[in-house]
């Protein structure tokens, strides 16, 4: 009786320890697998401007209570216009800095007259106050020369596993990219 | 005004008839000639690469501390202390992404998706856990997870819950599991992130329907110690299998088992056997007969719950955007549908064929049609394993913390009087009988 009991005792032993084996290596295995496909570079999530809509759930999906995305301008891009469709709401009472004429919903774009260039006008994002929505970018995309665009800011992202935006993305313009080529800016084609 | 609303509307007519596309130039930027400089867009940087490799460093020394915490020094007020700062670094310093937990999906996708590579740091975030799991139990649940360490801190009032409910909640984890690597392999969403309940609080911000998800988990958890661990956390699931097999675990006493029973009730998490004696001998050949129907129905199970997952392909697949873009088209095309979605009008000004569409999102269901007979079988195949691991009895001897489920979180070590003796806090007096 206890000879049998060790035997058992021997016998899961032994199977336990085959498992582990086995175990450690199938770990290593898969270890080896994966390394083949592993890339040094770390990746961020970034917003395709090509593909981008505008559709404004980047304002609303991103897990910050103020989002990530903000509107940068190219200013190359830029036709530096007296009305433009980006700062002005389709309707604008007069054609001033009056918040009664602006599209953007928190008047984060500001015209600057410069003087000695008339008669153009120069516009700036102001970040503190940007939150994303693409109003401006639609605005700029439909009637303008298209140099406002919605970039995933890298100071304020949390780069999560899965972006809350990017799968709340109707064009799928969300992708990841290289940690060390975080931006993908809209470029004068012309230049 | 009215100048401007001619502009505008001869604008509009002119610019809609040739397209929204973008980077057109529709007025050309000017030549400055009074020398003013055009400002350039800022690019602030993300996260440097190196704190992504400290991040690393800091989860193999945490697991390395929790190991020897665990199995030499047995303290439990260390592993507590080495459970808050992992919910501080892990957690709120780190704030969350990416886990282990998480990173299941991101290695499921890697397999499955051609042009997708894991960053090495994800990669060792995914792995390390399993090894030192092989090598000494769970101790990356005792004290590096955050996820685990948020809920071992609000574990106030445990009650003992019953092994049928314990044993039937736990198969959720293992349906979690297979799902989060189905719909991660397909390039359909990371659910396991998606439905994370508490990456919401490292954060401090968040959905907040996962917010009020993460609330209800923190505050079953003072009633049913970790609850996510042990009924949900899909990462758990592989954890538990390689603890099985670990070369080294957790001892309840430093010495031999005087059968006490003082630590009996120490556990919140249901993970300590009592001694167990063998079957009485018509039990035992009742349960004889049972094992070997259960053995029998097991390829029934597999093939049928097999047979579930694919025929469900048509609603699995709709969590794949592509597919749902081509079902919404298809009602738009058919008049079924009459407006149309950001989603539909983004596809139709790509220009695109809604031929290839329909054939892309065809490929995608096919594949959750195969995704799906090994998804369902594997589910299947737990079902039976878990119908056959509960007719079966283990004879044992002395009080154990079961392999699997124990967290090693220590809370038992200080139940021992054996512990207190050795620690010279108790004079040896307790005798065997």
């Amino acid at each position: 009786m206890m000879a049998e009991n060790k035997n058992d005792i021997n016998r899961r032993h032994f199977l336990r320890r085959s498992l582990w084996a086995a175990g450690l290596t199938g770990l290593g295995a898969a270890a080896g697998f994966l390394s083949r496909k592993t890339n040094a570079r770390n990746t961020v999530w970034q917003i395709d401007p090509e593909i981008c809509v505008a559709c404004g759930n980047c304002a609303t999906y991103c897990v910050l209570e103020e989002s990530a995305v903000k509107c940068v301008h190219a200013y190359a891009m830029c036709g530096y216009c007296r009305i433009c469709f980006g700062y002005f709401g389709p309707e604008p009472h007069d054609i001033n800095e009056g918040a009664e004429n602006q599209l953007c919903p928190t008047g984060a774009i500001q015209r600057k007259y410069l003087k000695d260039d008339d008669p153009y006008y120069e516009y700036t994002i102001d970040e503190l106050l940007c939150m994303g929505c693409g109003k401006c970018v639609k605005g700029c995309n439909t009637f303008g020369n298209g140099s406002l665009f919605l970039q995933v800011r890298h100071d304020r992202c949390l780069n999560c596993n899965e972006c809350s935006i990017a799968a709340a993305c109707p064009s799928g313009a969300y992708k990841r990219v290289p940690a060390d080529k975080p931006y993908l800016l809209k470029k004068v084609d012309h230049a | 005004m009215t100048r401007l609303a001619y502009i505008t509307i001869g604008t509009a007519v002119f610019l809609l008839s040739s397209g929204i596309a973008s980077g057109f130039e529709r007025f050309p930027p000017p030549d400055f000639e009074s020398g003013y400089v055009q400002p350039s867009p800022t690019t602030p940087n993300p996260r440097q690469d190196i704190y992504e490799y400290i991040d690393v460093v800091m989860l193999l020394a945490a697991l390395s501390l929790s190991s020897y915490l665990v199995l030499r020094k047995r303290s439990r007020r260390a592993i507590l202390a080495l459970c808050i700062f992992s919910l501080f670094y892990f957690g709120f310093w780190r704030e969350g992404c990416v886990c282990p937990i998480g990173a299941i999906q991101n290695i499921a996708l890697s397999i499955f998706d051609r042009d997708y590579a894991v960053p090495i740091a994800v990669m060792l975030f995914f792995l390390l856990p399993l090894v030192f799991t092989l090598f000494f139990g769970r101790t990356f649940c005792a004290a590096v997870c955050p996820l685990g360490a948020i809920q071992d801190l609000v574990v106030l009032r445990p009650v003992s819950v019953p092994e049928w409910l314990e044993s039937g909640l736990r198969l959720f984890a293992y349906v979690y599991l297979v799902a989060a690597v189905l719909f991660a392999a397909t390039g359909s969403a990371f659910v396991i992130c998606r439905y994370d309940p508490f990456v919401s609080f490292f954060h401090l911000s968040g959905n907040f329907n996962i917010l009020i998800l993460g609330a209800c988990f923190l505050l079953v958890g003072v009633f049913v110690g970790r609850p996510y661990c042990r009924f949900v956390c899909p990462y758990g699931v592989i954890l538990r299998q390689l603890s099985r097999i670990s070369k080294w675990r957790v001892a309840i006493t430093p010495d031999d088992c005087i059968k006490c029973r003082l630590c009996e009730d120490s556990c919140p998490f249901g993970a300590i056997k009592e001694p167990a004696a063998d079957w009485p001998a018509h039990d035992y050949n009742r349960s004889k007969k049972r094992l070997g129907f259960l053995i029998l129905l097991l390829p029934v199970l597999v093939f049928s719950c097999g047979w579930i997952g694919f025929a469900f392909r048509p609603v699995t697949s709709r969590v794949h955007a592509t597919v749902r873009l081509a079902d919404r088209i298809y009602l738009e095309e058919t008049g079924q549908a009459e407006d149309t979605t950001d989603a539909s009008s983004a596809f139709r000004a790509t220009g695109k064929e809604v031929k290839d569409l329909y054939a892309e999102a065809l490929d995608i269901q096919a594949n959750f049609g195969w995704g799906g007979w090994l998804a369902g079988g594997f589910v299947g195949l737990v079902f039976a394993l878990k119908l056959i691991a509960v007719s079966r009895r283990r004879q044992r001897t002395d009080y154990e913390a079961d392999r699997a489920g124990c967290l090693a979180c220590g809370r038992c070590f200080d139940y021992c009087p054996k512990e207190h003796v050795k620690r010279k806090l108790a004079k040896e007096t307790i005798s065997e009988r």
